[in-house]
């Protein structure tokens, strides 16, 4: 947590643009079941950013560890390796006016190649692999861009209807520069049959935003005998040039 | 034709489902060795400048029940009312305070728990001073896009009857859904997410 790496660069200091609420998920969506009891039935109270949201943390790369990016080796055991499609999944993390978002922390988890997450409460039947843990992490470069290796998660059946399954998909937690970028969403990969019957998918209106969530196979970045890569772009929140903000009293 | 404005669009955001503890919290749900520690587990330490607060709560469903998958994550200026990041201009904040951590409910009881500092006070937009405050961010399965809100303290009722968001609210008595409950330096702050007691939140 230090902005010792970031120093060389000027902060930006507007508010972000507005989140179109109907290009994401709405709170209650009864196909999702779970979001029957978990979702606010009165409006949310609408505000312009304050200084409270307009800041957030940043990490600093130094807080990274060498095997972080790397699901294929983080959790197994020396000489060895996880089971499962070898993939590389990269991208850029942007602002909705296409500017990089530097310094970007990346987080992410996922089940294993049978679709088993390493979990105390999962049941599945599907088998643990011993080598592989599910979480990673990394920091993007100054131009937004981020990498990592890791299996191809294997779909995975869950309580909602009788007979649901997710695609195989990968979650992410990104922390922007300011806190009302701070975003959780879960990637889904080209092809897959089963993203067009998920609930979980569907809880998004807008067919435009779920092909966003869809990272195409990357043949040109893929490597000869080793890896196939996908590329997923994520895109959060841009923010106002600050025209006539720099009020006095303001900051 | 006019022009464009060529904007994208903002990733849509999912639910973090059951497992986020697998990805911010490895440690806390049994997968130890890939982090030494889990990120945002400690706000403070020896040299934290500001008074030590304990804030804890529980993230309570429709059905009055508390969640025990939650993950709850804050936001605060540091005790001189300064916010640790690179978007603060008014001065540099305390080196030894974040101001940002994360907790998972607990699968026992579903409560949450932070060892912080009482933040300053923060100027809003028009430059008065807003109430001393916490910004709260939660996701949890059944949740498809992050909770905002805040949490104001109990002790601090001038500045509170003096704060722009919470005059904003015009339901009077929906505006002490925000107000922790407790004296200093514990403070318990239940969120409900749905019904009569229903915690307000922010589009922001």
């Amino acid at each position: 947590m230090t902005v010792s790496d970031r120093q060389d660069h000027k902060p930006e200091t507007g508010a972000f643009f507005q989140r179109d609420r109907d290009w994401h998920a709405p709170a209650f969506t009864p196909g999702y079941k779970t979001s029957v009891l978990r979702s606010p039935q009165k409006a949310l109270l609408s505000l312009d950013n304050t200084i409270s949201e307009i800041t957030g943390p940043v990490f600093g790369h130094s807080m990274l560890g060498e095997l972080d990016n790397d699901l294929i080796h983080n959790f197994a055991k020396p000489g060895e390796s996880a089971i499962g499609e070898r993939i590389i999944v990269h991208g850029r993390v942007l602002d909705e006016r296409g500017r990089p978002v530097r310094s970007a922390l990346l987080e992410f988890w996922q089940a294993n190649a049978g679709g088993r997450y390493r979990h105390k409460k999962e049941t599945y039947l599907a088998a643990i692999d011993p080598n592989f843990g599910g979480c990673g992490r990394t920091i993007t470069d100054d131009e937004g861009y981020y990498f990592f290796r890791t299996i191809k998660p294997g779909a995975y059946p869950w309580p909602n209807g009788v007979n649901d399954w997710r695609p195989a998909h990968i979650h992410f937690s990104i922390f922007g520069h300011g806190f009302a970028q701070r975003l959780i969403t879960q990637m889904y990969f080209e092809g897959d049959p089963m993203i067009w019957k998920c609930p979980i998918v569907a809880t998004i209106p807008d067919r435009r935003a779920i092909e966003q969530l869809i990272a195409p196979l990357d043949w040109a970045n893929t490597i000869p005998m080793d890896a196939r890569a996908y590329k997923f772009d994520i895109v959060l929140r841009g923010r106002r040039s600050t025209f006539f903000e720099n009020r006095p009293e303001g900051n | 034709m006019v022009q464009e404005l060529g904007y994208l669009k903002e990733t849509a955001s999912q639910t973090a489902g059951p497992y986020v503890h697998i990805g911010l919290t490895p440690n806390f749900c049994g997968i130890p060795g890939i982090y030494k520690s889990d990120l945002g587990a400690s706000m403070v330490n020896d040299k934290t400048l500001g008074q030590r607060i304990a804030v804890k709560g529980r993230v309570i469903d429709g059905a009055g029940m508390p969640l025990k998958d939650a993950l709850v994550e804050i936001w605060q200026a540091d005790a001189g009312g300064l916010y640790n990041s690179p978007a603060e201009m008014r001065g540099t904040a305390d080196p030894n305070f974040p101001g940002w951590g994360r907790c998972p409910t607990s699968a026992e009881d579903g409560v949450f728990s932070f060892e912080t500092v009482k933040p300053g006070r923060v100027p809003f937009n028009d430059g008065r001073l807003m109430a001393p405050h916490i910004t709260f961010w939660i996701v949890a399965r059944g949740i498809n896009i992050g909770l905002h809100t805040r949490m104001y303290f109990p002790d601090e009722a001038s500045a509170n009857a003096e704060d722009p968001l919470l005059a904003r609210i015009e339901h009077r008595h929906r505006a002490e859904t925000l107000v922790a409950a407790g004296t200093a330096p514990s403070y318990t702050f239940d969120i409900h997410l749905q019904g009569e007691k229903e915690t307000v939140f922010l589009d922001i």
